[in-house]
């Protein structure tokens, strides 16, 4: 199991505790009101995910084979779910980052329990999280 | 007799019977029965237009205008009738002014490509309101791209009305065309026609209005409104999608262009030139969407069977309730509140995004839209990125709005 699949891991056991919708939703929007801000420097056009409905914004750094995300949404569910993709991919080895499937999202019933247009960001997301680890990849 | 159903709780006795009349009406959402309140998006479908257009593709199906088999005078006869319905619905004097279009964004598009741009030249105006949906805003953007013509906008107030007084001061500084809303979709303002179509004419304005919001929730009589344009969509009228209407007086339709070129629309050709068919087929290039004018004419036919007034005097009640409920909740913000509204309130609640409130209420089963209604100009005036926003129709009743207040409070809990 590699760090990714055991970051998935952790947050399928955590999500695994509610058997409720609205549980879920309130930890996801807990998630996202902690979630530290972005500055309003960061806040730009270049750093916004296109595909989402409300506004998203990603910033990744790279340190060695690793790569760092922080990002922030205008909508507190939407943060929630950045939460929890920053806990999976965040700081992790960019091969990994690539090569991992997502199954987090099937396990945690993502795709019934959120709106189409809240999933398709969630999917924007996740392929702008790959797309940034393939640029790191190529950069090396 | 209807003048007897004065008092409100009675006259929603009286339209709860139409409920059942949608079988969308009836589904379960997340488990709990649908409160839908998302109809100025698109409505839903009574059985009778459901039907009428599952007949039309049993029994009457082929293309118009052309065979001389059965089929094809079906076909023809239903497409045709349809035109009928729908010109004496809006008062047309002619059926020829009633052009078929998919919608009220090609409805536009036509006018201001087919009448606006061969009189338009570098420098003239088109007023717009700040009301508009961006499908009467995008279209005069691309004219202006064309022709170097430029967009002046009559401003809004803090309750989502117009500034009449900078409009008709507008309307006197030369302006070569008006296209305004009937109902702003965003905020349900229903803006003044009769002043502002009386005033575009005094100076020689031809005026376009978009009544895609209008049509649904009231009597429309476009001879009345003297407006030379009158664009509107059948899915917003408990018709099918893909189908829409332009309405246009005959002598500017004269003169205008053909819009697209292709068949049905031409009375010969040659390569050396091609002769245009009359009004209206002129501007039908095409098969048309003939099982959508059939779901559209009998959408009108089930309106009309429930009557335009009692139609608008039941919303007004519902909106006013609406309204009423939602202003009680704390932490709410209305936004449009103008004297003169139909079927819409916008709001925003707490510090909570639209989006997050719309997936909460979701969850409960409550349908509302969230976003920027394609209205971003009205959102920049709020300084808001959306709102929420619960739309009414025929079909809705007081417990409709008690289920979305009663989500709203819940979505408060869970938002702490």
């Amino acid at each position: 199991m590699n760090e990714i699949e055991q970051a998935q891991r952790e947050v399928i056991d955590e999500f695994s505790l509610f058997d409720n919708w609205m549980d879920r939703y309130q930890y996801l929007i807990d998630l996202g009101k902690r979630l530290p801000d972005l500055t309003a420097a960061e806040k730009t056009d270049d750093n916004k995910i296109r595909g989402c409905q409300s506004q998203v914004w990603f910033v990744a750094e790279q340190s060695g084979d690793r790569l760092n995300f922080r990002a922030i949404s205008d909508a507190a569910i939407v943060s929630g779910l950045i939460a929890i993709l920053l806990r999976i991919y965040s700081g992790k080895r960019v091969n990994e980052i690539i090569d991992t499937p997502p199954d987090f999202i099937a396990a945690l019933q993502l795709e019934q329990h959120l709106s189409p247009t809240r999933s398709n960001g969630l999917a924007s997301m996740l392929k702008a999280i790959r797309h940034m680890a393939a640029d790191a990849q190529g950069s090396r | 007799m209807n003048q007897v159903l004065s008092k409100p709780p009675s006259m929603q006795a009286d339209l709860a019977a139409c409920r059942r009349d949608f079988p969308a009406l009836s589904l379960q959402i997340n488990g709990s029965p649908l409160v839908f309140l998302d109809s100025a998006a698109s409505s839903q479908q009574p059985n009778s237009v459901i039907d009428a257009v599952a007949n039309y593709h049993r029994n009457s199906h082929a293309n118009v205008h052309r065979g001389v088999h059965t089929l094809s005078h079906r076909a023809t006869e239903a497409y045709e009738g349809a035109r009928d319905v729908i010109a004496a619905f809006i008062g047309a004097g002619n059926r020829s002014e009633v052009i078929f279009t998919s919608g009220t964004t090609e409805s536009i598009n036509l006018v201001a490509q087919s009448f606006c741009r061969p009189m338009l030249a570098r420098g003239d105006t088109i007023l717009l309101t700040h009301l508009e949906h961006h499908s009467n805003i995008v279209p005069w953007q691309l004219l202006c791209d064309q022709t170097g013509a430029k967009l002046l906008v009559t401003p809004i107030d803090e309750t989502g009305s117009l500034d009449l007084a900078i409009f008709d001061k507008q309307i006197a500084g030369g302006v070569s065309m008006l296209a305004m809303a009937h109902v702003s979709n965003a905020l349900g303002t229903v803006l003044p026609l009769e002043h502002m179509i009386s005033r575009a004419h005094e100076h020689g304005v031809p005026v376009l209005v978009d009544g895609a919001q209008a049509v649904p929730h009231m009597d429309v009589d476009v001879k009345s409104l003297d407006c030379d344009f009158y664009a509107f969509s059948g899915h917003k009228m408990f018709g099918p999608t893909g189908i829409g209407i332009l309405y246009a007086r005959s002598e500017h339709l004269e003169r205008m262009p053909p819009y697209k070129g292709g068949g049905d629309m031409i009375l010969e050709v040659r390569f050396d030139g091609t002769t245009y068919n009359e009004l209206p087929y002129k501007f039908e290039a095409g098969t048309p969407n003939i099982s959508g004018a059939v779901g559209l004419g009998a959408a009108i036919n089930y309106m009309k069977s429930i009557g335009m007034d009692r139609i608008a005097a039941h919303e007004a009640d519902l909106l006013t309730y609406m309204t009423q409920r939602l202003s009680e909740i704390p932490g709410i913000r209305l936004i449009g509140t103008a004297k003169t509204k139909a079927s819409v309130q916008s709001f925003l609640l707490d510090d909570i995004h639209p989006h997050d409130l719309g997936t909460i209420l979701d969850h409960q089963g409550v349908a509302i839209r969230t976003g920027h209604h394609c209205a971003m100009p009205v959102m920049e005036f709020f300084g808001v990125p959306g709102t929420a926003r619960a739309s009414l129709a025929l079909y809705n009743n007081r417990d409709d709005i008690d289920r979305l207040v009663s989500s709203l409070t819940k979505a408060k809990e869970i938002f702490g």
